[in-house]
């Protein structure tokens, strides 16, 4: 492929193939030298327009374990608050030899925008846009997913049969978005869980099952509980009417964490807010997922870096 | 479709057999020895001739995959190959007598990719190389140690080498 913008419109094998490609990348954790040659003399520059500290360093990492060259620029105090463009801001990366470009941007569009213009050659790799898609965060979440479920014969398989349930804010949420569309593809079961002013309208055209009520989700004891970091400026607005109402109704509380089964994963693609969408019994409990899916968040970039390599300029 | 193969079912047993006896021949101390198959057919040789060198002097060697996908030198050329596994034997290769098992040797670029991926997984005593079928034409000076058959071809053909375990037939053809 040559640019990694979302995961609507990806087919199950391209999905599988880059799982699949992560799961050898995740052999090297046990190597004397986790490293490889792959990406030697291949440039990726970082652009994070909006900043995102997990992210860039995932990204930063996947490319150094492929022997890439890495350079990174963050929106803070740079060219972005004299006034210049994002086709400029590329652009004028792109002059210093990039082949690769990750882009975190905080308006929906801008990786699409960036690699359908005809501004750059360079591969483009979209690292979150605006409320839009994270690919590489769903494909962790897939890849973390179908590892606990069939531990090493996972490689080759999907996720028919598996219901996971996702929580919170789904009407701004890019984890979500990218979330429905490859889990979906994956075979999976998805049952969106929101209150009626986070839920967004396209929800209807969606091959998903939405909800208002978490704990009737819960009833039916999915594989996998997907929380959303409630953000602050969200709290303050008229999403809902006060934070405590909001853990009431949608934080994994010790209450509904004991009444799940013991199987159940824990997922929430960080930060966490402790005490808001998850309590810490849930966060730090055996059937969390939450570390392991910052480690596979570096194999599954690996995965999409490789993907798009060479293919720049195509 | 059996008449076309230039070596049958039959022919690789035998070949793989005389190969085995090679391996033990050329390396007396069996404890020394490792098999490492470049997938996914020569995966699969390597596993046999593992059982074959069990048979003649009692040690089944340890066998492993080696891919070597993510060390070609042309990658980005065309679809993303997706790698298959690299799993080091029990006992790791340090110190060992490796044995490189493919199916087919041509430009040798496999080969030259398969020696850096083996230096990332450790540091054998020394390198082998076997291989079902030599079809010449190498880009690189590499050589076989052991040799299945020579199998001169026109660089427009298709030297194929069929396995059951992957194939659900067996034989080597020439394809145009």
């Amino acid at each position: 492929m040559k640019h990694l913008l979302g995961c609507e419109g990806m087919s199950a094998e391209e999905a599988l193939n880059l799982l699949d490609t992560a799961a050898e990348f995740s052999a090297l954790a046990g190597r004397k030298v986790p490293k490889l040659p792959t990406l030697r003399g291949v440039s990726v520059a970082n652009l994070f327009f909006e900043d995102s500290t997990r992210t860039r360093l995932s990204f930063e990492s996947a490319a150094k374990k492929l022997s890439a060259d890495v350079i990174t620029f963050t929106g803070q105090g740079s060219s972005l608050s004299k006034g210049e463009s994002l086709k400029d801001t590329a652009q004028t990366i792109e002059a210093m030899g990039t082949h690769i470009i990750v882009v975190r941007h905080s308006s929906s569009g801008a990786a699409w925008r960036l690699a359908h213009s005809g501004w750059l050659h360079s591969s483009v790799i979209n690292a979150g846009d605006g409320t839009h898609e994270h690919p590489t965060q769903a494909l962790l979440d897939a890849f973390t997913l179908r590892g606990r479920l069939h531990g090493d014969g996972a490689i080759g398989k999907d996720l028919s049969g598996v219901s996971v349930v996702i929580v919170g804010d789904i009407a701004h949420s890019r984890v979500a978005r990218s979330n429905v569309h490859l889990l979906t593809t994956l075979g999976a079961t998805v049952t969106l869980v929101a209150p009626k002013t986070l839920t967004p309208s396209e929800v209807e055209q969606w091959p998903v099952r939405h909800t208002t009520s978490f704990d009737e989700a819960l009833a039916e004891h999915p594989q996998a509980v997907m929380m959303l970091r409630v953000q602050n400026e969200r709290m303050k607005g008229s999403h809902f009417p006060s934070p405590r109402e909001y853990i009431a109704h949608y934080g994994l509380s010790v209450q509904r964490f004991r009444k799940l089964p013991e199987s159940t994963l824990i997922m929430h693609p960080g930060p966490i807010n402790r005490g808001v969408e998850i309590f810490s019994i849930a966060a730090d409990s055996p059937q969390s997922t939450i570390l392991e899916q910052v480690t596979n968040g570096v194999w599954v970039r690996m995965a999409a870096l490789y993907a798009v390599h060479g293919q720049e300029g195509s | 479709m059996a008449a076309d193969y230039v070596l049958t079912e039959s022919d690789i047993a035998r070949t793989l057999k005389r190969i085995a006896h090679e391996i033990v021949e050329g390396n007396p101390e069996a404890d020394h020895l490792v098999l490492l198959g470049i997938p996914t057919r020569g995966a699969v040789l390597a596993r046999r001739l593992a059982l074959h060198i069990g048979d003649i002097n009692g040690v089944v060697p340890p066998v492993g995959t080696l891919d070597v996908t993510l060390y070609r030198d042309d990658l980005g050329d065309g679809a993303m190959r997706v790698p298959q596994p690299t799993e080091a034997p029990e006992g790791g290769i340090d110190d060992r007598v490796v044995v490189l098992v493919d199916d087919v040797l041509f430009s040798g670029r496999t080969v030259r990719a398969a020696f850096d991926a083996l230096i990332d997984l450790g540091r054998p005593r020394a390198v082998r190389l076997a291989v079902l079928v030599d079809r010449g034409h190498r880009e690189f000076p590499i050589r076989a140690d052991y040799v299945g058959k020579n199998l001169p071809s026109a660089l427009n053909e298709r030297v194929s080498v069929y396995v059951e375990d992957v194939d659900h037939e067996e034989g080597v053809r020439v394809e145009r």
